[in-house]
């Protein structure tokens, strides 16, 4: 030990620098770094805003008679019970039409289709660019093919539903889509090296392992889904319902809607209640997405 | 069974190239002037080789000279590869796993492969064994002897009997290995392909693979794809050198076998330059 100390001790030393680095190179990041904390706060600063509001403003209506009463014409006995119930009509029915097709086509584009061939190109890239498409257009379409089949009155679950699931429908499949391609190809390796098929391949491993994936992109597109009033507004949906809805032929209202003609009432008890279902929108999106991220954190990697 | 090929068209052979490949004694598979392309690109060029029913025989050679290509050529899991495709007959019990008609769900029943990167499905130790014998509807009579018996031909048994339902994630990467070796066993295949088994183990886990191997070739015939010389030196009853040939013109390069013959032979006695040049560690 001691002769191999002697024989280092004439090596050149070089000590690290100390102190502080020359001002220049502290200024820019410092600066930088003071825009991005700007930014995040402008952002944050407007939701607090929005939500300080709304419970200052429908905190006191918030209550019981908002989910068991009707609308009427007096504010103090106007409840959203009929919206909340389409809403989850609606979305309830959007899940189960939008779902199994959404994962059914990314599985094929994913698995099945040849990439190359240009059919299933053109197929990639709509529903790439679908997925931007503003959801009023969504709206249009849903009319116009109920027109086209012969529904007189359009404003029905089933109607609203398939507006809304046109409108999520590339949103799943991208999701899925990502889901898959995170299954590892070892996977698939693994199973096709012991004589399984293709299909029970994809049906026994890379589905099973990708459900936490497609959970949480459904769930994030159906709260997308659950918010949008503007294709439902087109199909005429009612702003004044005091029925429950019963079926998927149904007439109904949703909770977007009904604060939208609550807003645009002259009595600000109206406003009142307009901002307490708000409160009730936000409080289910915030479930919704909670979810989503709880699904997300607790199944992420198994392998 | 072992002895159903041996009718092979030696004379079609013999007229070839008359190599060592003609001297395996029980040849279980045979791969007859088998070139690899994945497109236009040749990966692999002109390759003969037969492999002996009970024996373990290695493929080494540098990166890139398509010995794992060969491999996964050798149970359609090539397939797979967009573009990859095989010329010329890669005969298993006489018949040629790409003939007309060959399903290659079959090919690879029979024909298992480990992989270089343990590979267990995120289920349980329990499911990952079972799941070959399910879905290739093997006829079982009791699915818990089968486990049983793949995980204690595999030498996993002791340390995950009691915890057969817990997922196979948490066992250790040479335990996941064992594993993998016990999956391709419980659908009672003839040959296992290994490509490069032991690539991402520990010396301890791999001395157990190896074990393992001299084990399981009482049984099944082995082909290994190693990096590792001394591992093809220790566990290989037969050993075929590749290397990569680069092209003058394009600069391709095109794995083609240099020597095939008993590991004594190969290692002590090597008849080709190239060969003796990569065992002494003088390229690759």
């Amino acid at each position: 030990m001691r002769s191999l100390q002697d024989s280092l001790a004439g090596a050149p030393t070089m000590p690290l620098k100390t102190g502080r680095a020359p001002g220049e190179r502290r200024a820019a990041p410092l600066v930088f770094l003071i825009l991005l904390w700007l930014s995040l706060a402008v952002a944050v600063i407007f939701l607090i805003t929005l939500i300080v509001n709304i419970v200052l403003e429908g905190g006191s209506r918030f209550g019981l008679p908002l989910f068991t009463e009707y609308p009427s014409s007096s504010p103090d006995r106007a409840g959203a019970r009929p919206a909340i119930l389409g809403s989850m009509w609606v979305i309830g029915t959007t899940a189960v039409l939008t779902i199994p097709l959404g994962v059914a086509a990314a599985v094929h584009l994913e698995e099945f289709a040849d990439r190359k061939h240009w059919f299933n190109r053109v197929i990639e890239l709509n529903v790439q660019n679908l997925a931007a498409v503003p959801s009023i257009v969504y709206g249009l379409l849903a009319l116009a093919f109920l027109t086209l089949v012969g529904v007189r009155d359009k404003n029905i679950v089933i109607g609203g539903a398939l507006a809304l699931s046109l409108l999520i429908l590339p949103v799943i499949i991208i999701a899925t889509r990502e889901a898959i391609r995170a299954v590892p190809a070892e996977i698939r390796d693994g199973s096709l090296a012991l004589g399984a098929t293709k299909w029970q391949t994809t049906w026994r491993q890379v589905l099973p392992a990708s459900v936490p994936g497609i959970a949480t992109g459904s769930i994030l597109a159906l709260s997308r889904a659950l918010g949008e009033a503007a294709p439902l507004l087109l199909l005429g949906a009612l702003v004044f319902v005091s029925f429950d809805p019963n079926g998927l032929l149904s007439g109904f209202t949703t909770l977007p809607i009904q604060i939208f003609n609550w807003t645009g009432r002259p009595q600000e008890g109206f406003h009142e209640l307009a901002a307490a279902a708000s409160l009730l929108l936000l409080g289910l999106l915030l479930v919704m997405n909670g979810l989503a991220i709880f699904i997300r954190n607790r199944y992420q990697k198994r392998w | 069974m072992a002895t159903a090929h041996d009718d092979a068209p030696m004379h079609l052979q013999a007229a070839r190239n008359g190599s060592v490949a003609d001297h395996v004694a029980r040849p279980i598979m045979r791969v007859e002037n088998v070139d690899v392309y994945y497109g236009d690109f040749r990966a692999v060029t002109d390759v003969n080789l037969a492999f002996g029913l009970n024996e373990i025989t290695a493929l080494i050679g540098p990166s890139g000279c398509g010995k794992s290509t060969l491999l996964r050529s050798l149970n359609r899991m090539n397939d797979l590869i967009e573009g990859a495709r095989v010329e010329g007959e890669i005969l298993f019990h006489g018949e040629n796993i790409y003939g007309k008609g060959v399903d290659p769900i079959e090919v690879r029943r029979r024909i298992g492969m480990v992989f270089q990167k343990p590979n267990p499905f995120p289920k349980s130790i329990y499911d990952n064994i079972a799941y070959g014998p399910r879905v290739t509807g093997m006829k079982v009579e009791s699915m818990d002897d089968l486990v049983e018996e793949s995980l204690t031909r595999a030498a996993l048994w002791d340390e995950v009997k009691d915890k057969l339902k817990q997922s196979a994630i948490g066992l250790s990467g040479g335990q996941q290995q064992r594993l993998c070796i016990a999956r391709a066993i419980s659908v009672r295949p003839d040959v296992i392909l290994m490509d490069e088994p032991c690539a991402s183990l520990d010396p301890i886990a791999t001395m157990r693979i190896e074990d393992l191997m001299q084990e399981l070739r009482k049984q099944y015939t082995i082909v290994i794809v190693t990096h590792n010389m001394q591992q093809a030196a220790r566990v290989a009853d037969r050993t075929a050198f590749f290397t990569a040939q680069v092209s003058e013109g394009s600069g391709a390069r095109t794995g083609v076998l240099v020597e095939y013959g008993t590991t004594t032979q190969i290692f002590e006695d090597p008849t080709d330059q190239r060969t003796e040049d990569y065992i002494s560690g003088r390229f690759g």
